[in-house]
């Protein structure tokens, strides 16, 4: 079985994020980008299920700018065999909706048949929780989300997920698309022979144009604020 | 316009607080015709029908619908999507399960966690853990989303809306439900509780996390933990609040051994209250903090439930 891993390239959990002034946006520039936390469990959650003889390859997917290579690296250093960077956007504040994300990564599902495609439940910096879910209704495929706990067999996997009341376990039909939670494992570090072997290991480069898909938003965005500040007490 | 409004149904109950908040937000953008399902779904109905403001509800009742699976409960709203201007649904794990896999059948964007309604295409949002609010346009036909409700006020009840049974729809075959692992509890539900004690990996233990628990029920309170906590085993994972669980505002909120992340603060800096509890006067927490104690919490946390 291949293993398809989208991996989204966002601002590091630990930068405190600053709002322009101009309400145009929040400020990308040189600050410190990194994999969305829920991907790299995504990424672990793959190898792993290599390292157990249960998937053969693992192809890690972006979506965005040219920099995203910097993260598929890191995914190729983790563990990924391969990465395909779809180059959608040319500057670092344009960030491509969900649906659009969801509608290029059925193309590469559809080149690639990976038998499980294992995405993060959230992305940090958009917190749309909906790329999985929307990329599953659009290959007609079943959706395990905010996954805790997965056991793949065969033709279908069990997967233990995180909900308001506490856990759901149910039963998805492969090929599925299972969404990552918090707690299904705790990613390694890329160690450094890891890092060097990565950079010859192959990433191709597409265009969302080659795919076909029309990334214009739908969602115009008005503008960006502070959310009012909440003073300090005794 | 109309609105299509998903209730949320659990095990047949309605999640009365949960609804009765997004109707508030559905008000603004339309009559607001409300959708229970379930295996069953007519108590629930009943009582959606008397939410004020109301205007119908639709009930589709079958055991295919009963553990909210994403598939056929998405395929049964874009059965009905025809003839509404949005649809929308409290932001719960369900929902968030559900909707946007709706939104992309229908092939339109989803608005997640909507916390202001400006006009009918204009909504606002929070990106960035809440570091930011971003007003977005739509210019989708059909708006699908899902409302925080932490930030609408209930509807009021009262209402008499008429209750319409519906066809159901074919099973995608696609999932099939296993089981549930729910921990039954007396306390108020967190997500809509006057008031929430939380504990943090200060707590120390799962042992020691009891403490929390008995300063909670001393006060009537829900229980809630920093997802430090949840992951050292302290705590369930449902009491995770934050960015990536759920987000409260109660009137109270008492953080405990917590230490105030950016991703925990996301989750409960709306509160009107906020008291923390924590022995390092450094900590972050006490920048968001209305009243902040400084003091080891096997002092002050024992001595508090001495006095209440
Ligand atoms: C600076 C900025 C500018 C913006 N500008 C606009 C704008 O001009 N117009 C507009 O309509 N909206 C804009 N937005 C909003 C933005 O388009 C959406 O809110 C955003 O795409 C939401 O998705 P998410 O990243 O939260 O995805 P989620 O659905 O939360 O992501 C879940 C998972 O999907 C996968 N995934 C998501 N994205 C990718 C990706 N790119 N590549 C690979 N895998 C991925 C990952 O596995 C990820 O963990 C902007 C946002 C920002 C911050
Ligand atoms: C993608 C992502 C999502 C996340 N989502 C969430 C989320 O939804 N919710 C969330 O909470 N976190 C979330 N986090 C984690 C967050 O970044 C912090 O790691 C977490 O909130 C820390 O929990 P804590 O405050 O309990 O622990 P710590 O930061 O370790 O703080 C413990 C505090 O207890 C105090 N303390 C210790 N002993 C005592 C004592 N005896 N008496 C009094 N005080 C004491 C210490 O001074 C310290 O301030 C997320 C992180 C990531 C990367």
């Amino acid at each position: 079985m291949k293993v398809l891993v989208p991996v989204k390239r966002v601002i590091d959990y630990n930068v405190k994020v600053r709002v322009k002034a101009d309400g145009s946006g929040v400020d990308l520039a040189n600050v410190k980008m990194s994999m969305n936390p829920f991907d790299e469990i995504a990424v672990e959650e793959a190898i792993r299920l290599k390292e157990a003889g249960k998937a053969e390859e693992i192809v890690a997917v972006s979506v965005g700018v040219k920099q995203a290579q910097e993260t598929l690296r890191t995914a190729l250093a983790m563990g990924a065999d391969r990465a395909i960077l779809v180059v959608a956007a040319d500057d670092v504040h344009q960030d491509i909706e969900p649906l659009a994300v969801a509608k290029i990564l059925a193309k590469v599902v559809e080149e690639e048949q990976p038998g499980l495609v294992l995405c993060g439940k959230q992305a940090i910096d958009n917190d749309m929780n909906a790329t999985g879910q929307m990329l599953a209704a659009l290959l007609g495929w079943s959706q395990g989300t905010f996954a805790s706990e997965l056991t793949v067999d065969g033709d279908s996997a069990t997967v233990t997920r995180e909900v308001d009341g506490g856990l759901q376990t149910i039963k998805v039909k492969m090929p599925a698309i299972i969404t990552v939670d918090l707690r299904l494992n705790e990613p390694r570090y890329a160690s450094l022979p890891n890092i060097m072997k990565a950079k010859k290991k192959p990433l191709d480069e597409k265009t969302a144009a080659d795919y076909g898909v029309d990334v214009a938003p739908r969602l115009e965005v008005v503008k960006t604020a502070e959310p009012p500040a909440r003073a300090a007490g005794i | 316009m109309a609105v299509l409004l998903i209730a949320e149904v659990t095990d047949g109950a309605l999640a009365l607080d949960a609804t009765a908040k997004a109707v508030t937000a559905a008000k603004q953008l339309g009559d607001v015709i409300v959708l229970c399902t379930g295996a069953s779904a007519k108590a629930a109905a009943d009582e959606a029908a008397k939410i004020g403001g109301v205007s119908k509800v639709l009930v589709a009742e079958d055991a295919l619908y009963g553990h909210r699976l994403a598939e056929p409960v998405a395929a049964l709203i874009v059965s009905l999507a025809s003839g509404y201007s949005h649809i929308v649904a409290p932001s719960t794990t369900d929902a968030k399960n559900i909707m946007p896999r709706v939104a992309a059948l229908l092939d339109v964007m989803i608005l997640s966690d909507v916390v202001g309604v400006i006009d009918a295409d204009t909504f606002e949002r929070p990106i960035y853990a809440g570091n930011a609010i971003q007003t977005v346009k739509s210019t989708d036909s059909v708006k699908v989303m899902t409302i925080r409700t932490s930030t609408f006020d209930l509807a009021p009840t009262g209402g008499s809306a008429p209750v319409e049974v519906i066809a159901t729809g074919d099973d995608p075959g696609l999932s099939e439900w296993v089981e549930d692992k729910v921990a039954a509890s007396d306390r108020p539900e967190l997500t809509s509780a006057g008031v929430v004690v939380s504990g943090g990996r200060g707590v120390g233990s799962e042992t020691d996390f009891a403490l929390i628990e008995k300063l909670a029920d001393k006060l009537g309170a829900a229980v809630g933990a920093s997802r430090a906590a949840v992951d050292s085993g302290f705590a369930p994972n449902d009491w995770q609040v934050g960015q990536t669980g759920k987000v409260v505002a109660p009137d109270l909120y008492i953080a405990i051994g917590i230490s105030g992340a950016i991703q925990h603060l996301a989750g409960m800096k709306d509160s009107k209250i906020i008291v923390a509890i924590n022995k390092d006067e450094e900590a972050p927490i006490f920048q968001v903090a209305d009243f902040g104690l400084v003091a080891d919490l096997f002092v002050a946390v024992p001595a508090l439930i001495d006095a209440l």
